[in-house]
């Protein structure tokens, strides 16, 4: 029986895999029916930004990163709201690894640096609010993992602003265009790099927010202490 | 058959051994990590499909790269959610009810010491 479930599993997931692999055959085989790369290349100079990646993320295709950073907070929402709010100078989070700690001295500020600079460089080069957020969010967990107490990671004014600013000042944007008689998320000419350079800032700072919550907020407490909906 | 293309294909074969892994492993965490490889697979397929033409496309790269950073927060969630429920119910299957747990959990074992 076990095992007859194992094959008729097997044989499934390969199908699925054929079928799947099949599409892929189909799709390369047959032209593209526009040819985006090109098209990207015409209107970069309207953009304002200089990296097609960048110019797609926050000006082409920007409906799409807002409703992806709606998705972040409302996961960093979730995720805080599933955990009990424990002390954050709790001594069984700290690691007391001075060889940690020793590189966390260099490291910090580096990747402080570094995010800038990824904040900066998504202008002209790869880079960008999502790379810099991620780096961000790392060092503040190696930080976590070190015991520097971080206070406005508590529920609190801070942690809320944190969380939503890039989403609000993103819709902000939107909707000021939207009301000056443009397009929903259309910049007004000439003001398309400081608004992009704007949103990313907030971004970088929101999504290494969201991040760095969803990684303090699982629950810490044992599982010897009784909880609600727990009978003891 | 060219390079781009042997990377859509990783990404099929990656999204059947994770399909395959999210069906048949029973622990929680290893249902995660299998559905984040078939996520990865995605990720592959969109890349490596798009430079069929020669050039890199920069729309399905913008994709992706925000699909990442969604796919981190995503998990980050289900692995708080994944220890909600092991400290509500004691269990890491999602075991049917009126069965058995599969495995008792380490932490009840610590406490209630060895029987006597």
């Amino acid at each position: 029986m076990r095992v007859l479930s194992v094959v008729t599993m097997t044989a499934v997931c390969l199908a699925f895999a054929g079928l799947l692999g099949l599409a892929v055959w189909h799709i390369a085989g047959s032209p593209a029916p526009v040819n985006l790369p090109g098209l990207l290349a015409e209107n970069l100079d309207a953009s304002g930004v200089e990296h097609p990646i960048t110019a797609v993320l926050l000006n082409f295709r920007s409906y799409d990163t807002l409703l992806e950073i709606g998705v972040l907070v409302i996961a960093g929402i979730a995720g805080i709201s599933m955990a009990k709010t424990t002390s954050l100078e709790d001594p069984d989070l700290r690691t007391s690894d001075s060889l940690l700690y020793a590189l966390q001295r260099w490291f910090v500020p580096l990747m402080l640096v570094l995010a800038g600079y990824l904040l900066w460089a998504g202008s002209d080069r790869p880079g960008g609010a999502f790379q810099a957020g991620a780096v961000l969010a790392a060092s503040g967990v190696m930080m976590r993992l070190g015991g520097i107490p971080m206070d406005f990671l508590r529920p609190g004014v801070l942690l809320r602003l944190g969380l939503a600013l890039g989403f609000t000042v993103f819709l902000l944007v939107a909707v000021a265009s939207a009301l000056a008689g443009e397009v929903f998320l259309a910049y007004p000419a000439g003001f398309a790099k400081p608004l992009i350079l704007v949103i990313e800032t907030v971004l970088t700072f929101s999504i290494a927010m969201v991040l760095l919550a969803l990684f303090v907020s699982a629950p810490v407490n044992r599982a010897q202490e009784p909880e609600e909906g727990e009978h003891e | 058959m060219t390079i781009h293309l042997l990377y859509a294909f990783a990404g099929v074969a990656l999204c059947g051994i994770g399909l395959f892994g999210f069906i048949r492993l029973d622990h929680l965490l290893r249902k995660l990590m299998a559905f984040n490889l078939m996520g990865s697979g995605v990720f592959l397929v969109l890349v490596g499909l798009a430079q069929r033409v020669g050039q890199p496309d920069p729309v399905p790269q913008a994709l992706v790269l925000t699909g990442i950073v969604v796919a981190v927060a995503a998990t980050a969630l289900a692995v708080v959610l994944i220890r909600r429920y092991y400290h509500l119910s004691g269990q890491i299957t999602l075991a049917e009810p009126g069965r058995e747990p599969v495995k008792k959990p380490a932490a009840d074992a610590h406490r209630e010491g060895p029987t006597e």
